[in-house]
């Protein structure tokens, strides 16, 4: 209590970790609006990541690459197990599935450019394939999603592996949404919707349920493209140990997994922060799955869901990937965000780094838009430059430390390389307790 | 016209063989025997051919079908004609569950019942029943037109988009955003000519038509200021 009249001193005003500033802020915007808020990007609140890992480098019992001199190799190959034609990246980062729609034709040209240049895969998305992106992609990934939207047969054919979206790290479980203000003449023809309504994608694909239907649907995809395409299944991360078996069975080329870190167009705020599970607990527990069908390396596993930097590519290889994808990074790389258009950003109540209403079609920097008068604030050739150095630089970074760890190739680097700087990180990613050789959940301690 | 032997030859052999066709068009006529309830039988056909499958089928007979007429001569398993783009499918028997889901064009005819979700997501193609039709047909219909001779299952409809639907039996019931439409002289002259299409005898008056109310176009239309 204050006590002013006696001169005593004040209790100070106490904000509430429970009750903070922006909880309250969204009670206030929830019982104005009746309506749940909806945005683009990942998780924004902290989790386990891969900074909680650190690689312990070499010493004397292990001994390094020279930095500039010795052979590092980053190749990869994806979709070995089946396919005809495996599809063969120089660099393990690929750029994840991102619609049309979501983005502008120009940005599915940026990012075919970008990944072309530095030698790895681009992925459609919702929405169906441009021919912005095929044009400019050497390597492109045609997804399958529960909406089908712009799906046909000729694309199937002329893409270079297709991907089977079962979920995303996102929104495990949930579908999408696109706002009638992006739906564009262009955006709804592929759709074949009303032009201006909000569309929805299913949740679930309309023609199968279940892993023993999607066994067989994976045979149609076969059948209809001569077993050439690399099969891909992408799943957020929800059950990893069984996702990853049961895409095996049904017969996986490649399982690309997304943690809840990862991007989305747009959903619901409360689907992206309290649904599956983060990148960092996931991925042991797919190459567990793997290695327990004497799988691991023969599928491949992709991983994605906060990637941003060589040493995310590096732990996420080290734990056991084959090779990472990258969606919000490479709008970043691009310009998504880019502090020069804060003044816009301060207009639509929000500023560089937070602004995450993609799906409202405003977005200053001309990425995540259909509006024609911001998309040409966006050069596609200078975006790909960027997105392409972008790519360098990771991979050099990852490089960098896997030849520290005595590596000559990235797929080389192994859990024995790191130590977990936190409890929590020490037991999703089966790693080590810096300090220590003891992680919870250890096979043959106690607790 | 050729026959090919699936149980003999296998399903390989038979999709390569027809996908070759669209070089090779003097073989317009197909005869396949012995499919019993194969999986993805005459799948991706992109040739003006005509294939007569003489028996019933498993999963995804003639998906994503471009051109071809493929005529189904017994019942198909689930995701019949899924994805057609253009051509025709016509199954003698009953169909399975999303018989013709997603498809994009062409025409599907089913002679006897169709399974639940019949049409699931269609985005222009044509069905035609025969018989009746199972529960949540044509969620979240885009576009096309689905004709039902006998009766539909519950939620018909749930969350359509453009796709007109016309049931010349009782509707279980209809699903969310699903209504009666007027039967106005331009859609009589369109149930004519699918009725004629689709081999139905079926007059075209004694149909009724549903269509989207058109509410859940706009997400937050309740909750606009
Ligand atoms: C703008 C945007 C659009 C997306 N669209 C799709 C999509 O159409 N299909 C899909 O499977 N994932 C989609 N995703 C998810 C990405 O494929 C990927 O899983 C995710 O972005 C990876 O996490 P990151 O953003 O942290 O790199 C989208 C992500 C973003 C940011």
């Amino acid at each position: 209590m204050k006590d002013e009249q006696n001169g005593a001193p004040r209790t100070l005003p106490i904000q509430s970790a429970t009750f903070s500033n922006p909880v309250n802020a969204e009670i206030r915007r929830a019982s104005a609006t009746g309506i749940y808020d909806i945005r683009g990007g990942g998780a924004k609140r902290k989790l386990p990541h891969f900074d909680d890992l650190l690689f312990l480098g070499a010493s004397i019992s292990r001994y390094p690459l020279e930095g500039y001199r010795e052979r590092c190799d980053t190749n990869v190959t994806l979709g070995t197990r089946f396919a005809k034609n495996p599809i063969q990246l120089d660099i393990p980062v690929t750029i994840a599935g991102m619609s049309f729609g979501a983005l502008s034709g120009s940005a599915k040209e940026a990012l075919g450019r970008g990944a072309t240049m530095a030698g790895t895969s681009t992925t459609t998305g919702d929405g169906g394939m441009t021919e912005e992106e095929r044009g400019h992609s050497n390597k492109l990934v045609y997804q399958y999603l529960p909406s089908r939207y712009g799906m046909n047969p000729d694309d199937l054919r002329r893409c270079d592996a297709i991907e089977i979206v079962v979920g995303q790290g996102a929104k495990p479980g949930g579908g999408g949404m696109l706002l009638g203000q992006k739906i564009s003449d262009r955006v709804a023809e592929m759709r074949n919707l009303p032009k201006g309504i909000d569309q929805r994608s299913a949740c679930r694909h309309p023609d199968w349920t279940g892993p023993d239907d999607l066994e067989i649907k994976i045979l149609e995809l076969r059948e209809i493209t001569n077993w050439e395409k690399p099969i891909y299944i992408k799943v957020g991360g929800a059950r990893p140990y069984f996702d990853t078996t049961l895409a095996v069975k049904a017969g996986a080329d490649v399982v690309v997994l997304d943690g809840m870190q990862g991007g989305t167009a747009a959903t619901q705020d409360v689907f992206i922060e309290h649904v599956g599970q983060p990148i960092l607990a996931c991925i042991r527990e797919a190459v567990r799955a793997l290695q327990d069908l004497d799988m691991h390396r023969e599928v491949q596993l992709v991983v994605s869901g906060g990637i941003r930097t060589g040493a995310d590519v590096a732990k996420a290889m080290a734990l056991g990937a084959d090779a990472v994808a990258i969606g919000t990074a490479a709008l970043i790389a691009l310009g998504d965000n880019d502090p020069k258009w804060e003044a816009e950003y301060n207009a639509l109540g929000t500023t560089a780094g937070a602004y995450d209403d993609w799906h409202e079609g405003q977005d200053p920097a001309g990425i995540t838009t259909q509006d024609p008068e911001l998309m040409k604030r966006f050069d596609p050739i200078e975006g790909g430059r960027r997105l392409n150095n972008y790519l360098k630089v990771m991979t050099l970074e990852a490089q960098t430390i896997a030849r520290a760890c005595g590596k000559n190739h990235l797929h080389n680097l192994e859990p024995e390389d790191l130590c977990a700087l936190t409890l929590e990180a020490a037991a999703m990613a089966k790693i080590p307790l810096a300090g220590t050789d003891w992680y919870p959940g250890k096979p043959g301690t106690s607790y | 016209m050729q026959t090919f032997d699936l149980e003999a030859q296998g399903l390989r052999a038979l999709n390569s063989t027809l996908h070759a066709q669209a070089d090779n068009s003097n073989q317009t006529h197909w005869e396949i025997v012995n499919p019993k309830g194969s999986h993805a039988i005459a799948v991706g056909l992109d040739a003006p051919i005509e294939v007569n499958i003489k028996g019933s089928t498993g999963y995804y007979c003639a998906g994503m079908n471009k051109q071809a007429t493929v005529h189904v001569h017994g019942s198909v398993g689930p995701g019949t004609a899924e994805n057609m783009m253009s051509g025709m499918v016509v199954v003698e028997g009953d169909a399975s569950q999303y018989a013709g889901a997603t498809g994009h064009g062409g025409t599907l005819v089913i002679k006897g019942n169709a399974s639940s979700r019949c049409g699931i997501s269609m985005k222009g193609i044509d069905i035609i029943v025969h018989g009746n039709i199972g529960h949540m047909s044509a969620f979240m219909a885009q576009s096309g037109n689905m004709v039902v001779c006998g009766d539909a299952g519950e939620a018909l409809g749930d969350s359509l988009y453009e796709a007109r639907l016309f049931v010349r039996g009782s509707v279980k019931s209809l699903g969310a955003d699903c209504i009666e439409k007027e039967m106005r002289p331009e859609h009589i002259t369109i149930l004519e000519e699918l009725l004629e299409r689709g081999g139905c005898d079926a007059k075209a008056s004694e149909f009724k038509r549903y269509g989207s109310a058109r509410k859940l176009y706009n997400f937050n239309i309740d909750n606009a200021y």
